[in-house]
């Protein structure tokens, strides 16, 4: 049993980790705001469920994904999974990575780091389905395993699978999209 | 059945073909696969560029995502704002305010 006097020095080092993350669900930064503020309210009264030398962070990220679910994602209307199209395996890679040939394409020496602007990334991810794009923050922006994202999500764990493989090739299609639209690539190679 | 024309060095790793190994480039890369099954998947990139390139590029794709999405600046203020509910006449509610 966690002691509430011991939770901000137990739990604030977390919170540029939670505002990111509550960006990405969010979409904007009053509501990111207000849903780590709220995160921590919640977090700071029921400390004492919290067991001591569990995963605080992920605790933490628990509360603030259900806390999204249940009071901000019904005021956003976005498209839903079928509106998600289907795309290719190795989407990006087939139509970036494979083109280290091509003068226009990926050279061995330019990384992804420095092709993909930040906010073409931000913006790739923040504009998947609530259903793909949860998954993913909590996959590969967070870090956490199959088995904690569907306790967070209540799903289960091979519908985190699916939708984490579907949320990141409509990602992958995207970021192309966008590169695209910059001249990065061309439609199709001509050399 | 054992194979009598086998010498049989890969008894501990399945072989698996470049399908096989590319369906498991997320669950691998996730780092969600037995120890068996990883093996596997570098037993066979270990002879196969075409599937190596693709999993390096996933993985770097991965690191990008981790961390473009992750380097927001946290209103300054925002800290100050939460530790001042602490102990605050709190109405239970579960709402700011």
């Amino acid at each position: 049993m966690a002691d509430q006097a011991t939770f901000a020095a137990d739990a604030m080092q977390y919170a540029p980790q939670l505002y990111s993350g509550a960006l990405r669900m969010t979409r904007n930064k009053s509501d990111a705001e207000d849903l780590v503020q709220e995160t921590y309210l919640k977090a700071y009264r029921s400390y004492h469920s919290f067991t001591e030398g569990t995963n605080l962070r992920a605790w933490l990220f628990r509360i603030m994904t259900n806390t999204f679910i249940n009071s901000y994602r019904s005021k956003q209307r976005r498209p839903d999974e079928s509106e998600l199209g289907d795309v290719e395996d190795l989407y990006l890679y087939k139509n970036l990575g494979a083109l280290q040939d091509s003068s226009i394409g990926r050279s061995a020496e330019e990384s992804l780091m420095e092709m993909l602007p930040d906010d073409e990334v931000k913006q790739a991810l923040e504009d998947l389905p609530d259903n793909f794009r949860l998954p993913v923050i909590l996959a590969d922006v967070e870090g956490f395993a199959y088995k904690e994202i569907a306790e967070m999500l209540d799903i289960p764990i091979g519908t985190v699978m699916s939708r984490l493989h579907r949320g990141r090739k409509a990602m992958q299609k995207a970021l192309h999209d966008f590169a695209l639209a910059r001249g990065l690539v061309v439609a199709q190679e001509t050399s | 059945m054992a194979d009598p024309t086998s010498d049989g060095t890969d008894d501990a790793v399945t072989v698996r073909d470049c399908n096989e190994t590319l369906r498991e480039l997320d669950v691998f890369l996730d780092g969600e696969l037995s120890d068996d099954q990883q093996a596997a998947i570098r037993h066979h990139l270990d002879g196969c560029m075409d599937c190596l390139g693709a999993f390096d590029f996933h993985a770097e794709l991965k690191l990008v995502v981790r961390q473009k999405c992750n380097n927001d600046e946290m209103p300054s203020d925002l800290l100050s704002k939460i530790e001042m509910c602490f102990g605050d006449d709190l109405d239970g509610d579960g709402h700011i305010g």
